[in-house]
C-alpha cells in the first residue's frame, strides 16, 4: 500500500479571479516571444503552487527562454533537467525530500514538486519516464506538459503532439507533397489516465481559462501521489499568427471541440467549461475551420484537408467510447 | 565539507564476512546510510541492487528505493535527489551505462556527488556478459572520478572513501567504482566490515550548503549559458578535478587512521617493483594472474614487477611517470580498446604514454590488449607479455601494440 508519510499542502481552489494573490514567483528576466502562452502557464503554475515549491524544467522553450544565466525569471527554486527527464526529475526530487524528512535530516513540511516539459520532452522523449513516475504512489509530485505542438525552441520541428498536416520545418508543404506530416496528435492525457489506474489526478487545461487551470494545478498538488496536467498553449512563432490572438486561439481550440477540457480525479472523469456544455448539448461546436484558418501553419490546407480534420474531430465527439478521452469503441455498440 | 579531524578513532568491532565484490559495495551503502537508491537490471552490476533490495526488505537499511524504467531515468532520479541533499547510489554495466550517457555528462557539470558502481562489461554487439573496461572509460573526459578495485575488501573500503571524496565541498564531483564483471562482482572473499561508529567518524553527513535546492534557498540551477560564461563554468569543474588528488590522499589517510586499514599510495599499487627491471601496468582483477605469473617468473630469475592503477581519474601522471621511469621497459595491459588511437593502443596505454612524455627519462612502452569480453588472462599470457617487454628493454624493434590470447 502506498504511504505518503510527509505532509501534503492544503491548497484550496481560488474562488474567483479577484482572490488570486498578486505575488509573482515567475517574474521578469525571461525572453519568451510576444504572445507566448507557455510563459503564461509558467506564471500561473508558479502562482498556484506558491513559494514552498521546487520547479524542475526539462529542456525546451521554457528552459532556454526563461533561464538565461544571470537573469533567471524564477523566484522559487528551479533546476534544469534533461529533455526526456521531467518524470525522473520530479521523482528524484520527491524521493530525496521524502528520505531526508522521514530520516529526520530535513524539517518535515509540505514542499510542492513540479516538473514541466514541452510536448517534445513529454509526449515524445520523456513518455517512458512520465509513465514510470505515475506508477509510484509514494511520492507527491506534479508533471505539467506545456504543449505548443512542436519543438518550438529548436526551430519548429514536428513532434508527436503536432496536429495533422501542420507546416513545420521538418514537414514543409512542397510541390509534390502538400501534407508531409500525416500523423494524428497523441492523446496524451487520456493515454496516461487509461494506463495508470492508480494515478489520482490527470487534467487538461488551457490558459485562456486561467482560473480553472490554476485550480487544476492546486488540486494536482494537494491530492497526493504523482499527477499529470496537459496544457495546450498557442504559440505565435510555431503556429504562425499575430501574437494578439493567442487567447482567442486558446478559446477556439476548446469551442471547436479540438481541445477537450477535463479532469480525472480519483478515477472519475469530469468535463468542465465549454467542453462540458458541448457534451451536454448546450453549446454547438464551431467548425474547426474557424480555428485552423487563423493559423499560418495550415495555410496550405485545401478543402479536403479541412474536411479530413473536421471529420476526425467529429469522430472524437461521436464515436469515441468517452468523447475526447478514450478513442476506441466496444464491439457490442457497433 | 572539510574532513573532520578526530583526535581519537572511536572504538567498535570489525566483523568478517564471506561476500562478493557487489555485496561488499551494498554493505558500504548501508554503512554510509545512503538515502536514495535506484536500480535497473543489467548483468553483472545488478547483483549490488539485489543485495541492497534484500537489506531494505529485511529492515537493515533505510532509504527510498525505486526500480527505474531504464538507466537514463535511473541516473536522473538520483541526480535530482542529490540536489535536494540526499546521499545517493546507483550503478550499471556495459550498454546500460551507455544508455544513461546523457545523464553521465550532466552529473559532473552540475557538481552532483553521485557515487555509483560500474560492473565492467563488454559493450554490445555481440552481447557479451564478460568484463571490458570500455564502458566506464567512456566518461573519462567528463569530470567523473574513476577508480578500479581488484578485490571485495578494496571495493567496500573504496566505496566509503568515494563518498567522502565526492561529497567534499571542494570537489562535488561524481565517482564511479569499477568492479570487473564476474571476476569481482560475483567472486566471494573474506571481507572485514568496519564498525558503524567508525564509519560515522570517517564519513561526515552530506551537506550541499549554498547549492541546496530548497524553498529556503531559492536558487536557479543550471540556467542556460553560452560562450559568454561556459568556459568559466567548465574551468571551475576542471579546478575541482584538480583538487581531487589532494582530497583523495587526505581521505585514505583518515581511513587508515579511523578504520585501521591503509592502502599506501592511493593512486596505484606497486607489487615487487623495488628491484624490478621491467614492470607491467594494468587495472582491476588483471592483477591476480599478473601477480601469480610474477612470482613464478621471479623464481626463474626474471625481475618483473606490477603497477596496478587504482584511480584513473584523477590520473596521477607525475607520480606514475616518476615511478615508471625507474624501469628498463614498461608493458601496459589494457582490458579495453581505443580503435584508431595512437599506435592502436588501449586507453590506459595511451594515457601512460602521455604521462611519461613530460618525463626526462622515458622507458620503452609496449601496449597489450587482452582479456576482452571476459576472456581469462592466464599465467602463460602474462609470461608472453613479459617476454615482449624484455625484448623492448633490449631495444628490439617491434610493434607498439600486441593483442594477446586472440586467435589469428
Amino acid at each position: 500500500m502506498a504511504t505518503i508519510d510527509y505532509p501534503l499542502p492544503k491548497l484550496e481552489p481560488f474562488k474567483g479571479q479577484k482572490k488570486i494573490p498578486l505575488e509573482e514567483f515567475f517574474t521578469s528576466g525571461h525572453r519568451t516571444c510576444q504572445g507566448c502562452e507557455s510563459a503564461l502557464v509558467m506564471k500561473m503554475m508558479a502562482k498556484a503552487a506558491g513559494p514552498r515549491s521546487i520547479i524542475l524544467g526539462s529542456t525546451g522553450c521554457m528552459y532556454v527562454a526563461n533561464t538565461t544565466y544571470y537573469s533567471t525569471s524564477w523566484v522559487i527554486p528551479w533546476m534544469h533537467t534533461q529533455l526526456g527527464s521531467s518524470g525522473s526529475a520530479a521523482l528524484g526530487t520527491a524521493m530525496g525530500l521524502k528520505a531526508l524528512m522521514r530520516k529526520g535530516k530535513m524539517k518535515k513540511e509540505p514542499i510542492n514538486v513540479i516538473a514541466f516539459c514541452g510536448d517534445g520532452g513529454g509526449a515524445d522523449m520523456g513518455l517512458a519516464a512520465i509513465s514510470a513516475t505515475l506508477t509510484h504512489p509514494d511520492y507527491n509530485l506534479l508533471i505539467l506538459m506545456y504543449d505548443n505542438e512542436s519543438y518550438a525552441n529548436t526551430d519548429i520541428q514536428l513532434s508527436g503532439s503536432t496536429p495533422y498536416g501542420a507546416n513545420t520545418t521538418f514537414s514543409p508543404p512542397g510541390t509534390v507533397k502538400r501534407i508531409l506530416h500525416h500523423r494524428w496528435k497523441k492523446n496524451m492525457a487520456g493515454m496516461l489516465a487509461a494506463g495508470h489506474p492508480e494515478c489520482k489526478y490527470i487534467a487538461t487545461v488551457d490558459m485562456s481559462y486561467g482560473l480553472q487551470a490554476m485550480n487544476c494545478v492546486r488540486k494536482a498538488l494537494s491530492i497526493g501521489g504523482p499527477t499529470f496536467i496537459h496544457s495546450l498553449d498557442p504559440c505565435p512563432k510555431g503556429w504562425d499568427y499575430d501574437p494578439m490572438i493567442s487567447h482567442e486561439l486558446g478559446e477556439l481550440a476548446v469551442t471547436t471541440g479540438v481541445w477537450p477540457l477535463y479532469e480525472i480525479e480519483n478515477g472519475v472523469l469530469k468535463l468542465y467549461g465549454k467542453t462540458k456544455e458541448i457534451a451536454e448539448g448546450r453549446y454547438k461546436r464551431l467548425p474547426v475551420r474557424d480555428y485552423l484558418l487563423r493559423q499560418g501553419r495550415f495555410a496550405h490546407f485545401i478543402e479536403e484537408d479541412f474536411d479530413y480534420f473536421q471529420n476526425k474531430i467529429d469522430q472524437m465527439w461521436q464515436k469515441w467510447l468517452i468523447p475526447g478521452v478514450i478513442p476506441f469503441r466496444r464491439e457490442i455498440d457497433q | 565539507m572539510t574532513p573532520t579531524a578526530v583526535a581519537e578513532a572511536p572504538k567498535g568491532t570489525e566483523k568478517t564476512a564471506l561476500i562478493t565484490g557487489s555485496e561488499a559495495i551494498a554493505v558500504a551503502c548501508k554503512l554510509a546510510d545512503v538515502d536514495v537508491i535506484t536500480g535497473y537490471p543489467i548483468r553483472p552490476y545488478d547483483t549490488v541492487i539485489q543485495y541492497i533490495a534484500q537489506l531494505i526488505s529485511n529492515g537493515e537499511m533505510d532509504c527510498e528505493y525505486v526500480v527505474a524504467e531504464g538507466e537514463h531515468s535511473q541516473f536522473e532520479i538520483v541526480k535530482h535527489a542529490s540536489t535536494v541533499g540526499a546521499r545517493v547510489f546507483c550503478g550499471s554495466s556495459g550498454v546500460g551505462w551507455m544508455y544513461a550517457f546523457e545523464c553521465l555528462t550532466v552529473t559532473p557539470a552540475l557538481r552532483v556527488p553521485m557515487v555509483v558502481m560500474v560492473g565492467n562489461r563488454a559493450l554490445d554487439d555481440p552481447g557479451a556478459f564478460g568484463v571490458e573496461h570500455n564502458d566506464a572509460l567512456a566518461v573519462r573526459d567528463l569530470g567523473w572520478q574513476l577508480v578500479w578495485v581488484d578485490n571485495a575488501q578494496e571495493a567496500l573500503d573504496t566505496a566509503l572513501i568515494a563518498y567522502r571524496v565526492a561529497e567534499d565541498r571542494r570537489i562535488f564531483l561524481p565517482c564511479a567504482i569499477s568492479c570487473d564483471g564476474a571476476f569481482l562482482t560475483h567472486s566471494q572473499a573474506l571481507v572485514k566490515i568496519p564498525a558503524q561508529e567508525k564509519v560515522n567518524a570517517f564519513l561526515p553527513r552530506y551537506d550541499r550548503g549554498d547549492l541546496l535546492l530548497h524553498p529556503d534557498n531559492p536558487i536557479t540551477v543550471a540556467p542556460q549559458a553560452n560562450e559568454d560564461w561556459l568556459m568559466e563554468i567548465r574551468r571551475q569543474t576542471a579546478a575541482a578535478m584538480d583538487r581531487s588528488m589532494g582530497v583523495i590522499r587526505e581521505a585514505y589517510k583518515d581511513y587508515e587512521r579511523i578504520i585501521g586499514r591503509g592502502y599506501g599510495n592511493p593512486f596505484f599499487e606497486e607489487y615487487m617493483t623495488d628491484d624490478a627491471d621491467v614492470v607491467l601496468v594494468g587495472m582491476g582483477t588483471l592483477s591476480t594472474p599478473c601477480k601469480v605469473a610474477i612470482r613464478k617468473m621471479r623464481q626463474e630469475g626474471k625481475k618483473v614487477g606490477l603497477v596496478r592503477v587504482r584511480w584513473f581519474r584523477p590520473f596521477a601522471a607525475e607520480e606514475l611517470a616518476q615511478c615508471l621511469s625507474r624501469f628498463k621497459a614498461v608493458g601496459v595491459i589494457d582490458r579495453d580498446f581505443s580503435l584508431g588511437s595512437p599506435y592502436s593502443s588501449g586507453v590506459l596505454a595511451t594515457e601512460v604514454r602521455a604521462a611519461l612524455y613530460a618525463s626526462a627519462k622515458r622507458p620503452p612502452l609496449v601496449g597489450f590488449i587482452c582479456g576482452l569480453g571476459g576472456r581469462e588472462v592466464l599465467v602463460p599470457d602474462v609470461e608472453k607479455i613479459t617476454g615482449i617487454v624484455y625484448d623492448a628493454a633490449a631495444g628490439k624493434p617491434q610493434p607498439l601494440t600486441h593483442w594477446i590470447g586472440v586467435r589469428e
